[in-house]
């Protein structure tokens, strides 16, 4: 464990500075001159003096040499300062702080609208295989995959929010408001989640240990319950942890049709703004928490399931 | 003047000949896999149903300008929100656009951008997975770095960035999305070739003196490249989501071209009025992602081998 732990930790900075690396190129990316667009945003209409452009480019350091800029931006990101928005001139890691609430909120809601979906589908899919639960269960999974986000979204919002007015169709505060964008993130997530649980159980169903609790005359309910569950359900963790990318990517989409104020929804905005330090800032700060949560999935199987060989490097 | 017709002559005649040997070649050998490997591919209803889908859409792509009844960007302000009727069959569009034809096009759109991203993947991952897996060493190290780097965002997050840093248009969604997507694959094609390197096969053509570019060419690749083929398949689906996502944010296809994403976002508005506007791009949207999703099911049960190299075994 301890040398698996540390290979991680060591490998974690490594990630982190080539992450740092493409935040930072991507704004060196943008068309046009950060300080031109930022005097056209103070002063919309006027064009920008040429001496006013000459002089906020210094200001803002940006005539120093690339790595120069790179090493003092990082300086910056480290300690908790990303920059400011073109836009609202405010410090965009506390924009973003401000809209992650929502956004975690949507993300877990989700994940417990799938796992609350797809356990007991693919339980009982696989526990009565080949009934016609099933076949519903195999439905809804391909289902699940075709049907893309956006559409699943603007259906529900459709029939349960304008024709059926059981739910609000935008919004944010209540718990009602969160029913439907949940809905639509966790179903993508609970095709593969019980299309993995099915397999997963079936898998273990077969084993030799399985027939031995049920040869001792323990209770079904108690064998898949007690015994097969145990271990089917360990893919399933990674799979989680993995769906966790997933719904955070997903959630840009789903937050925009549903004007959630989550971070999603923060950076398209920011995009038709053209507030390129925010999409910069939201990237960097989307990978980091990216990469928290795959860390401590890996850890937590691997804290699981004692049969896996710590030493080894993971995929 | 006359030698020298007489060789472009014969020069055309070899080409006729080396086309017509090329294209015998290539039928023989799909005939095959037909009675072959992929006959278990025919006996699956639902990859068949996935197989005639596709080439139900992708005719309906190719024919669009026969097929369509209107020109799909011709706009009458005077004809607007229609309902289906003999004129326009599925009515018409905010704008007085038919939304048949636009439907129709818009295939065409989907398709082909969405077959000019998988192109480009493959390229890029069949170019460096296939030098990191051969060569090994330092090429591996950076090329799996980069792999690795690229794996440690959430894909659709970063393609968002992307294009919004380079600005919404359809050729940055494009590329935005080939650059996200490529990782995954190269890990996958150094598996394989990491594989096919180990084969007698290799050592024997390399004890014959072939260099290493014709070992890579012609050994490895004829060896990874069926496999490739389900994968490429198996992911249409995916790549059609997303870029049909980033279209719906308005990132990509800007109007007026005809692109189902955009159909659907521009039918927001007309939830209440008209939800046959987001119907129909939906619908079309969700049946041409299910056909790929089908046939690649249907292609991976038929090639067994292949079961290998995905995570879900699906029986």
């Amino acid at each position: 464990m301890q040398t698996y732990l540390a290979r991680r930790l060591l490998f974690l900075p490594g990630l982190l500075v080539g992450i740092s690396l493409i935040s930072f190129s991507l704004l060196n990316l943008a068309p046009g001159d950060p300080a031109e667009i930022l005097l056209r945003l103070q002063q919309p209409g006027a064009e920008a003096p040429r001496e006013a452009v000459l002089a906020l480019r210094q200001a803002l350091h940006l005539d120093d040499p690339l790595p120069l800029r790179y090493g003092r931006w990082l300086y910056g990101a480290v300690h908790g300062d990303l920059g400011t928005s073109y836009r609202s001139g405010k410090s965009i890691l506390h924009e973003l702080g401000q809209r992650l609430p929502a956004t975690l909120l949507l993300a877990v809601a989700s994940l417990a609208m799938a796992l609350a979906l797809s356990l007991p589908l693919g339980i009982g899919a696989a526990v009565w295989r080949g009934s016609p639960l099933d076949g519903l269960s195999r439905c809804l999974g391909l289902l699940g995959t075709s049907v893309p986000s956006y559409v699943l979204a603007l259906t529900l919002m459709w029939l349960l929010a304008v024709k059926l007015h059981w739910l609000p169709a935008i919004g944010y505060g209540d718990p009602q408001h969160l029913v439907l964008p949940a809905l639509t993130l966790g179903a993508g997530v609970s095709a593969s989640l019980m299309r993995l649980t099915r397999a997963s159980l079936l898998d273990v169903l077969a084993q030799d240990y399985v027939r031995t609790a049920r040869a001792k005359g323990v209770r079904e309910g108690t064998v898949i319950g007690a015994h097969a569950l145990k271990s089917a359900l360990l893919p399933v963790v990674t799979v989680l942890g993995m769906s966790l990318g997933h719904l955070l990517g997903g959630a840009v989409i789903v937050e925009t049709i549903f004007g959630w104020p989550g971070v999603g929804k923060y950076a398209v905005d920011a995009i038709f703004l053209r507030d390129y330090p925010v999409i910069q800032g939201f990237v960097l700060y989307m990978a980091v928490i990216f990469l928290c949560i795959n860390l401590a999935v890996d850890l937590a199987y691997r804290w699981l399931d004692p049969r896996l060989h710590f030493g080894r490097q993971a995929t | 003047m006359r030698g020298q017709g007489a060789v472009k002559a014969s020069l055309a005649h070899v080409r006729g000949l080396w086309n017509q040997h090329a294209l015998l070649w290539l039928l023989s050998r799909l005939r095959l896999a037909i009675r072959g490997p992929l006959r278990p591919f025919w006996r699956d209803p639902a990859a068949v149903a996935g197989l005639s889908l596709i080439t139900v859409v992708l005719m309906a792509a190719l024919g669009s300008p026969l097929l369509a009844p209107h020109d799909p960007t011709a706009v009458n302000l005077e004809q607007r929100l229609l309902a289906p009727n003999r004129h326009f069959p599925l009515g018409t569009d905010h704008l007085g656009r038919d939304e048949l034809s636009r439907l129709l096009y818009g295939a065409r759109t989907t398709l082909a951008t969405a077959s000019v991203v998988l192109a480009t993947v493959m390229a890029i991952a069949c170019t460096l997975g296939t030098l990191a897996g051969y060569y090994g060493g330092w090429r591996d190290t950076v090329i799996m770095s980069l792999v690795d780097l690229l794996l440690a965002f959430p894909a659709l997050i970063l393609a968002v960035a992307i294009v919004g840093t380079l600005g919404p248009s359809l050729t940055h969604a494009m590329l935005a999305l080939a650059t996200v997507w490529w990782a995954g694959y190269a890990r996958l094609i150094r598996g394989m070739v990491l594989a096919v390197r180990q084969r007698e096969f290799i050592e024997a053509a390399r004890a014959l003196g072939a260099s290493d570019t014709r070992i890579m060419l012609h050994h490895v690749w004829r060896n990874t490249l069926g496999p490739l083929m389900v994968l490429a398949t198996l992911d249409m689906g995916g790549i059609i989501l997303g870029i049909a996502g980033l279209n719906f944010l308005g990132l990509g296809t800007q109007p007026p071209t005809p692109e189902w994403g955009v159909m659907l976002s521009d039918g927001r508005p007309f939830m209440q009025s008209a939800p046959r506007m987001m119907l129909y791009p939906g619908v079309a949207l969700c049946l041409v992602v299910l056909g790929f999703n089908l046939l690649g099911d249907g292609l991976r049960d038929a090639l067994d081998p292949m079961n290998q190299w995905t995570y879900e075994r699906v029986e």
